[in-house]
C-alpha cells in the first residue's frame, strides 16, 4: 500500500508563496482567509454587483479592429424590419468591453505548459486567452481582406461580400496566416450572440433589442402569477438587472 | 515548518452539502468542529441578491461561482492509450467552489434511487444470468439497502422541504406520484409544484401513450416552510435563474438555506474560509490520521490536528484527496488492482427537441426541478431481455430555464447567422421545448481517477487524471430511451422532432451534467471498496468520506443529491452512535 507521501507532493514554502501572490495579482477584489464562528459574518458593503458599461471610446479594438467588428457583428445580426442588427445592439461595444476585462485576458484559467494538441473531445488547448485570440485574428483578416479585395478593408465590402468573407471563414475556406479561421469565427460569433442576449448592463442588447426579438421578459424575478395561464402570451416587456430606461427620472 | 493549531475533535474538508450536513450533526453532539473550506464564505443575502443574481452571462456563461481551472482542475483522456490534457476551462461539468459547494448552483432535482439500485448486480444477473453483464462492466451491489437508507432520504428531504407527490407510501400506490418510486415513510414535505405549459403538454401526451407521469421531486419549494432545524424557506418564484445560480429567494434548498445560519449558532463550529487542505496527515503506523495541513491566502501553511478527519469536497476532489494522501490503494487499471480511483462513472443524458404549432409556451416560466416526467424506462423498471443493454433512466419534461444565451432553439438545417437564423430565432424561442432522457453510467474496468505524471496543481501537486469513455451498453441504452421520449413527442402533434440520444465519444466541448461518481467507493469487501457501508475508510479508520458521490459504486438514473444527502445523515448516525463510543472500524 501506498502509504507515504511522496518528496514530489510535498509543498515547498517557496511554491506556495509564488502560488498565492499570483493569487493576488489576479483578482479583482481583496481575498483573505477568514475564521467564521459565533453567527454569520454580515459585514457593510461585501456585496459584488455588476459595473455596468459605460458608453465612451474603446477600451480594447483599435479604431480600425472596431470597424471590423462592427460591420461583421451587422453581418451575424443584420438589422431586419424585426428589430436592431449587431451593432445598433451594442454587440461590439459589449465584445471591446469583454476583452478589455477579466474574459479578455483569460483569467481563471488553466494556462500551465506543455501545451499540445489533443484530441478533438480534450477541449481548447491553445495559450492565448480570447484578447489576444482577436488581436491576432482581426490582422489575419484584415490581411486577408486586403488581399482578396485590394484596396479595400473589411468595413467598405459590400454586405455580400462581408458574407462571403464570414462564410469562408465559418466553413474554414477562408485561410487566416497564423490563426485557425474556423475557430476564431466560431469565438467572434459566440461573443456577437452573447453580446445580443446578455444583460444590457455589459454594453450589448441596448433597449433589450435581442430580449424584443424573441420575446423573453429578461430579469425578471416572480412569474407566480402566470406559470398556470398557459398558452397565454406573457404580457410584459423586458427588464434588465438596472431596470429600464423608462423608469428613468429624466431631469 | 507548518504552524500547529490548537486539536479539534473533527475537521471537515469542504463545506458544501456533506460537511455542513456533518458539521451540525457532530456539533450539536457536542464535538469541537472545524470546516476548511478552499474557496470563499457565500450567503444568501450577500452573494445571491435577486437585484442582480439574474444575470445568465456573469453566472451561467463566465461561470462566476464555480471553481476555476487554476484554482484546480484536471485532465482528461479518453483511454489510456492517449495523452491526457489538462482541462483549461470547465465545460463539461462545473465543479462548485465556495462554501455551499455543488448545493449552491444544483437544479433542486431530488431523486431517491430505486430499491433495486441498492442491489444492482444481484438483480440484473437473477434477472438476465450471469452473461447478460459485459465483461469489463464492474458495477457492484451497494453495501446499503433500500430499506436502511429510506429514513434518511426522509431526514435530508425534509432539511430541504422537497416539494412533490408520493407515489408509494408504506407500500400503498399513490395515483399522481411515481408508481415506480420505492416506498416512503411519508408524503414529501410540501405539494408539487404548479407546472407551466410545456411539462402539462407533455404529461398529456405521455399519459395519452401509456405512460404515468408525475411532478419531478423539486428542492425548489412550492410554499414556503419551516425546516427542522427552525430555518424558513421562501416559495418559488419561477424565475427561471436556479441551475449555475445562488437562489435570491431562499427558494431553493442549499446549505445556505437549511443549514448554515443553524450550525454557526454552535460556539464549537468553526467555519476556515479561503483554505486550501494540501493534504491528509497520518502518524508513522499509516492507519490513523492526525489531522490535515492546509495553506491560507497569505501562503501560510498550517496544521490542524483532529480525531476524526471527514472528506466533504466535491466528489472528484475527494478521491485527490485521498490519493495525495496515500490513503488507500491506487487503482491500477492494467491488473485492475487497488481501490482509489476505481469506478468512475458518470451520466448519460440525451434530448429530444419538439418545436410545436402555434402554441405559446412561456418558456421562461421555469424553475429548476418543476417539470413531469415519467419512470417507466429506469433501472430495471421493464424488462431487458432481448434489448441489448442494462439500465435506464428518468425521462420528461424538466423546463429548469430558457436564458437565451444558452438556449435558442431553431428548426434544423437553419444557418447558425445572419438573417434566416434571426428569423428562426424570434419565430421559435416561445414554442420549443427540449425533451430529456436522464440515464445510469455504470462502471467499467478502463474508466478510472488518477494522478497525472505531467501536470500540477498552482501548489505544485499532480492534478488527476480522468480516463472516461461512455462503453456500449450506455450508448444502446440511451438511444433505446431517446426512441421512446421520441415516441411520446409525437403525440405532441410537433411541428418538427430533432432526437439527440448520446453518442461517442465522451467529449468535454459541450455541458452535459455535473454528476461525476465513484473514487472512493462504499462497499462490503475491502478489495474492491474504499469505504466500508459506514463511509469510513478501510485503511484508516478515522477518516470518513461522508456520503459524496464519489461513494456510489456506479451512478444510477437519477440526479444524485438526494443520495448523497441521505448518506450524510446515515454517516453521521454511524459516527454519533457507534463510533465516538468505540472508535476503531465499524465493519
Amino acid at each position: 500500500m501506498a502509504r507515504s507521501i511522496s518528496p514530489a507532493l510535498r509543498i515547498s514554502r517557496r511554491s506556495l508563496l509564488a502560488s498565492t501572490a499570483a493569487i493576488f495579482l489576479t483578482s479583482a477584489t481583496s481575498v483573505r482567509s477568514l475564521t467564521i464562528s459565533q453567527g454569520m459574518p454580515w459585514g457593510p458593503d461585501a456585496a459584488r454587483p455588476p459595473v455596468p458599461v459605460r458608453p465612451g471610446p474603446w477600451m480594447f479594438f483599435t479604431a480600425d479592429e472596431a470597424s471590423m467588428i462592427e460591420a461583421a457583428v451587422d453581418r451575424l445580426i443584420p438589422p431586419d424590419d424585426r428589430g436592431p442588427g449587431g451593432k445598433e445592439a451594442g454587440c461590439a461595444v459589449f465584445i471591446d468591453r469583454q476583452l478589455a476585462g477579466p474574459y479578455g485576458r483569460g483569467d481563471g484559467l488553466y494556462m500551465k505548459p506543455p501545451f499540445m494538441p489533443g484530441a478533438a473531445t480534450q477541449g481548447y488547448q491553445l495559450p492565448d486567452a480570447p484578447a489576444a485570440r482577436y488581436r491576432a485574428g482581426l490582422k489575419a483578416l484584415a490581411g486577408y481582406v486586403n488581399s482578396a479585395f485590394p484596396g479595400k478593408s473589411f468595413r467598405e465590402l459590400s454586405p455580400q461580400d462581408q458574407d462571403k468573407v464570414l462564410a469562408g471563414l465559418d466553413a474554414g475556406t477562408v485561410a487566416l496566416d497564423g490563426t485557425n479561421a474556423a475557430e476564431f469565427f466560431a469565438l467572434l460569433l459566440q461573443n456577437t450572440q452573447e453580446g445580443f442576449f446578455a444583460d444590457p448592463v455589459y454594453g450589448g442588447n441596448r433597449n433589450m433589442a435581442g430580449w424584443r426579438l424573441i420575446g423573453f421578459p429578461g430579469a425578471r424575478y416572480d412569474y407566480r402569477d402566470w406559470v398556470e395561464r398557459h398558452n397565454e402570451p406573457y404580457p410584459l416587456p423586458p427588464v434588465g438587472i438596472m431596470g429600464r430606461s423608462d423608469w428613468t427620472i429624466r431631469e | 515548518m507548518p504552524r500547529k493549531l490548537p486539536p479539534k475533535d473533527v475537521v471537515i474538508i469542504g463545506l458544501g452539502w456533506t460537511g455542513s450536513i456533518l458539521g451540525y450533526e457532530l456539533a450539536k453532539a457536542g464535538l469541537d468542529v472545524v470546516a476548511i473550506e478552499r474557496g470563499p464564505w457565500r450567503d444568501t443575502a450577500t452573494d445571491f441578491p435577486p437585484a442582480y443574481i439574474q444575470d445568465e452571462l456573469r453566472y451561467a456563461v463566465r461561470l462566476d461561482l464555480f471553481l476555476r481551472p487554476d484554482q484546480e482542475t484536471l485532465t482528461f483522456r479518453n483511454n489510456v492509450g492517449e495523452p491526457a490534457l489538462p482541462i483549461r476551462s470547465f465545460v463539461s461539468f462545473l465543479p462548485g467552489n465556495g462554501v455551499g459547494g455543488a448545493g449552491v448552483h444544483w437544479n433542486g432535482q431530488t431523486w431517491r434511487f430505486l430499491p433495486t439500485d441498492f442491489r444492482v448486480r444481484s438483480q440484473l444477473e437473477e434477472r438476465y444470468g450471469k452473461d447478460a453483464l459485459p465483461a469489463d462492466m464492474t458495477i457492484q451491489d451497494w453495501p446499503v439497502s433500500y430499506d436502511e437508507l429510506e429514513p434518511y432520504y426522509d431526514r435530508f428531504e425534509k432539511l430541504c422541504g422537497t416539494s412533490g407527490k408520493a407515489g408509494n407510501i408504506r407500500g400503498k400506490k399513490h395515483a399522481g406520484g411515481n408508481p415506480f418510486e420505492g416506498w416512503r415513510s411519508a408524503e414529501y414535505p410540501t405539494p408539487p409544484l404548479k407546472q407551466a405549459y410545456g411539462p402539462a403538454l407533455f404529461a398529456e401526451a405521455a399519459r395519452k401513450t401509456g405512460h404515468s407521469p408525475f411532478p419531478q421531486p423539486a428542492s425548489n419549494l412550492s410554499e414556503a416552510y419551516v425546516n427542522p432545524l427552525g430555518l424558513k424557506l421562501g416559495q418559488c418564484t419561477y424565475c427561471g435563474f436556479c441551475e449555475r445560480f445562488g437562489c435570491g429567494n431562499y427558494s431553493k434548498a442549499s446549505p445556505q438555506t437549511c443549514v448554515l445560519p443553524a450550525l454557526l449558532r454552535f460556539p464549537n463550529f468553526t467555519a476556515q474560509t479561503e483554505s486550501e487542505v494540501t493534504r491528509i496527515n497520518l502518524d508513522s503506523t499509516g492507519k490513523r490520521a492526525t489531522g490535515v495541513s492546509y495553506v491560507d491566502v497569505s501562503g501560510e501553511e498550517w496544521e490542524q490536528p483532529a480525531s476524526i478527519v471527514l472528506v466533504c469536497a466535491y466528489a472528484l476532489f475527494n478521491v485527490r484527496m485521498l490519493l495525495l494522501s496515500g490513503i488507500g490503494m491506487p487503482y491500477d487499471a492494467q491488473t485492475g488492482q487497488g481501490v482509489v480511483g476505481r469506478n468512475y462513472a458518470y451520466q448519460t443524458t440525451s434530448s429530444v427537441g419538439v418545436i410545436l404549432k402555434d402554441k405559446v409556451l412561456n418558456p421562461f416560466i421555469a424553475t429548476g426541478a418543476h417539470g413531469m416526467i415519467i419512470d417507466d424506462y429506469n433501472g430495471d423498471n421493464f424488462d431487458h431481455h432481448g434489448l441489448g443493454f442494462v439500465g435506464g433512466g428518468y425521462m420528461g419534461m424538466g423546463q429548469p430555464n430558457s436564458r437565451p444565451i444558452q438556449t435558442r432553439p431553431v428548426p434544423a438545417g437553419t444557418p447558425k447567422w445572419g438573417a434566416q437564423w434571426k428569423k428562426a430565432t424570434a419565430e421559435t424561442f416561445n414554442r420549443a421545448m427540449s425533451l430529456s432522457t436522464h440515464g445510469s453510467c455504470y462502471s467499467y474496468r478502463d474508466c478510472f481517477l488518477d494522478l497525472d505524471p505531467t501536470y500540477k496543481d498552482r501548489l505544485g501537486r499532480p492534478l488527476m487524471r480522468m480516463t472516461f469513455d461512455f462503453h456500449d451498453n450506455e450508448l444502446k441504452m440511451s438511444a433505446y430511451l431517446t426512441d421512446r421520449l421520441a415516441d411520446i413527442a409525437r403525440a405532441l402533434d410537433p411541428v418538427e422532432i430533432a432526437t439527440s440520444p448520446r453518442k461517442g465519444p465522451y467529449t468535454l466541448n459541450a455541458y452535459q451534467t455535473t454528476h461525476n461518481t465513484g473514487g472512493t467507493v462504499m462497499g462490503a469487501d475491502p478489495a474492491t471498496s474504499v469505504l466500508n457501508r459506514y463511509c469510513q475508510s478501510w485503511d484508516v479508520h478515522n477518516v470518513f468520506v461522508p456520503g459524496g458521490a464519489s461513494v456510489f459504486p456506479q451512478n444510477h438514473g437519477y440526479n444524485p443529491t438526494d443520495t448523497v444527502g441521505a448518506l450524510a445523515y446515515w454517516t453521521a448516525d454511524a459516527i454519533k452512535d457507534r463510533y465516538l463510543k468505540n472508535p476503531g472500524p465499524l465493519a
